[in-house]
């Protein structure tokens, strides 16, 4: 039985890796801090890149990295045109939390929640925080796990470099 | 052996008839997935109670692949435990796939076969999910669809049994969910309701879950079927956010509430009301014998359908966590408010940076009971409180930016925790602490910080007084290395004064990451969301690497 299921491994493994591995964002539904159902296929930013950063009211070094980002927002968005997804996966305990945790901290982000942990499972995600850049053609093209004071830097050097390749 | 072949057949052809399909629309998949691994050598220390293992070091570690094309997507989990850590439940010795699924969408209908996770409404009634770090898994083996049959309305149906360890729980689990948003429903007729326009949301949502588990008792007369229902309602404004939920479960006599035939109920109000820089919350909750889990003899955290976390504040630092608690399934009543303020810049207790301040208040009680002497068990008053304290915490947190480079964290908290009551032990009787928690993060240049934590707990009762050091120094984007001391300097008997200290670092690229550390770790629970787990006392050497690609 066991050597079977293994078997059984290996061939998914084969068929998956005889594919071109591109990065897309997967088509998860979640909710909107407004209580509607939102499709992650709808994640567009008119061609602009994109930024997720799961996140949740009770991860300190989450709360830290929103809130470095926050004070820098306002000249990425002029520069590039960037659009910043926070993703909370706070469960039932806390999602009442988050509007109350981001309006008192003036976040401007577009908030989404994920009670149950789908996207973050869909996404591949481990420990938060974790966050994804997507460039204007929707392809994943960097992503960092966990934060340190001015990881906020080599995440904008990244942005620029998605919209100016050129741009290391 | 023919299970295993047609599994294999389904994905392997699945793909490619997908494929084969949309060509010109999607090409080929992708494929993407993640590692994760912590292994943890084991030391004997008799002062803080480290005990031999006899492996030496164990491990746990996981890998997930998913498969995506198109509306196509499957996947798979390896898990392997040679063997478990320490504080894991030694029935997850082993490695194998636990996890294996394939989900077909298009615009309207979804559908999944194999394991799945799945939440009704805020969970009273269903949610399945995993907390790796706490060795929970509760994932559906069955059947899942989804349906969207007009805008607004989402229906979920759900057939399954549960995972246990490495096998399957008993009970056979069957759902259905209804969401209706009343605006999405009514904005097709009515322009003015459009969530846009109307800057208001409705939302009502209605579940049914039944489990069936054949009666094997030679004496009692057990349901085979017990069916629990819910409902929730959603107001939702710029402003304003109010949420309700009220469930019912039939009699379910069980392990864990000592087969008793009394019905469970639980009900779940919030309330919040928040603009820029203000914010004021409540919420309270009343739960009666509402341990639903799909095996009437599961314990622990095993086979559990209802998710019932704790509304109080989810702390993070060492101490304040030191003591958590989590909601008693059987029967609590309790509430939590929140004031956050932030100070604004420029004014007098604002600062140069503004000043955020929160303050916290949360208690939990147990019902109003009066025994019955038959099967019920009891009953209890609806609105009244019990008289036994099972939980109480008041704090309040400053977070002051003192310059661009400067910022501080200054926490009080008073708590009260029912020991034997919350931790179902006998003899500790209950714990009052008063804990303070300063913190201070300093950014020497873009790329180098140094934080430090400095934390005290008192109390006259379990272990004592504790003080906390921690001191950290993080190399953005790569490094971090951190130093931790816990002392129970308090404890009254002096040779378990003992001082529980640890070093890490880690190095991180993108998205992988090591770390290593090497130290003692104090007996404690760790918590996720409503369920802790213990953690036996540890001494050693540990490394933990995770990636995801």
């Amino acid at each position: 039985m066991k050597a079977k299921k293994i078997t059984l491994l290996f061939l998914f493994i084969c068929i998956v890796f005889s594919v071109n591995a591109q990065n897309k964002i997967p088509a998860v539904n979640v909710k909107t801090i407004d209580g509607a159902t939102f499709n992650t296929a709808n994640m567009v930013n008119d061609g602009k890149p994109i930024i997720i950063d799961f996140w949740a009211t009770w991860c300190k070094p989450c709360v830290q990295e929103l809130s470095a980002i926050t004070d820098l927002y306002e000249d990425w968005q002029k520069v590039t045109g960037v659009k910043i997804y926070a993703v909370s996966i706070d469960d039932a305990r806390n999602s009442a939390r988050v509007k109350p945790f981001v309006n008192t901290r003036g976040w401007e982000y577009e908030i989404l929640l994920d009670p149950n942990a789908d996207l973050k499972r869909a996404m591949n995600v481990g420990d938060i925080p974790h966050t994804f850049l997507i460039n204007g053609k929707g392809e994943i093209v960097f992503q960092h796990a966990g934060y340190a004071p001015g990881d906020e830097n080599e995440l904008y050097e990244k942005l620029l470099g998605c919209i100016n390749p050129d741009v290391k | 052996m023919k299970k295993v072949l047609a599994v294999t057949l389904f994905f392997l052809t699945f793909p490619f008839l997908a494929k084969a399909q949309e060509t010109n629309k999607f090409g080929a998949g992708e494929i993407h997935g993640n590692f994760q691994m912590m292994a943890q050598n084991y030391l004997v220390d008799s002062t803080i109670g480290a005990k031999e293992v006899s492996e030496k070091i164990r491990m746990n570690s996981f890998a997930n692949l998913n498969y995506t094309n198109g509306n196509f997507k499957a996947g798979m989990r390896y898990e392997s435990y040679e063997k478990a850590l320490l504080g894991f439940d030694p029935r997850y010795n082993g490695s194998d796939i636990t996890y294996r699924y394939a989900t077909y969408t298009n615009d309207d209908l979804e559908f999944t076969i194999g394991n799945f996770y799945e939440q009704f409404g805020s969970g009273l009634i269903f949610r399945s999910y995993e907390e790796r770090g706490l060795g929970i898994d509760n994932a559906m083996d069955g059947i899942r669809v989804k349906y969207k049959p007009t805008a607004g309305v989402y229906l979920k149906s759900i057939i399954g049994k549960q995972r246990f360890y490495f096998a399957k729980g008993e009970g056979i689990v069957r759902g259905l969910d209804a969401e209706f948003n009343l605006n999405e429903i009514l904005s097709g007729f009515l322009p003015e309701f459009n969530s846009e326009k109307a800057h208001y949301t409705y939302i009502l949502g209605g579940s049914m879950v039944g489990k069936y588990q054949a009666d094997n008792d030679p004496i009692r007369i057990l349901p085979e079927n017990v069916a629990a229902f819910a409902g929730r309602f959603n107001f939702i404004s710029d402003k304003f956010n109010f949420y309700t939920e009220y469930a019912y479960k039939i009699n379910d006599p069980s392990l864990t509430n000592g087969f008793i035939y009394k019905k469970g109920e639980a009900l779940f109000v919030s309330a919040n009301y928040s603009v820029k820089g203000f914010s004021l919350s409540a919420s309270a909750k009343r739960v009666d014998n509402m341990d639903f889990r799909s095996d009437r003899n599961a314990d622990v955290n095993n086979l559990t359908m209802s998710f019932l976390p704790a509304i109080s504040k989810q702390h993070t630092y060492a101490l304040p966590a030191f003591y958590p608690y989590a909601t008693q399934p059987l029967g609590e009543i309790g509430e939590q408010f929140e004031l956050s303020y932030n100070f604004k810049k420029g004014s007098k207790l604002g600062g140069k940076y503004g000043t955020l301040v929160t303050i916290n208040f949360s208690n939990a009680n147990n019902l109003d009971t009066t025994q019955t002497g038959n099967e019920q068990g009891y009953t209890a008053a609806f609105f009244r409180k019990g008289e036994t304290l099972l939980y109480r915490d008041l704090n309040i947190e400053v977070v002051k930016k003192i310059s661009p480079k400067l910022k501080t964290t200054y926490t009080y908290m008073y708590q009260v925790f029912n020991k034997d009551r919350v931790q179902n032990v006998s003899g500790y009787g209950t714990v009052f602490a008063n804990i303070a928690v300063f913190e201070m993060q300093y950014k020497i240049n873009s790329k180098n910080t140094f934080r430090a934590e400095l934390q005290s707990m008192r109390t006259k009762q379990d272990f004592g007084d504790w003080a906390v050091a921690l001191a950290e120094y993080t190399v953005s984007p790569h490094w971090f290395f951190a130093a931790l001391d816990q002392y129970n300097y308090g404890n009254a008997i002096a040779e378990k004064r003992a001082h529980y200290y640890s070093g890490s670092f880690g190095y991180t690229k993108n998205a992988t990451r090591f770390i290593v550390g090497y130290g003692k770790q104090r007996e404690g629970y760790l918590c996720v969301g409503g369920v802790c787990r213990l953690i036996p006392a540890s001494y050693g050497l540990s490394l933990s690497i995770s990636s995801t690609f």
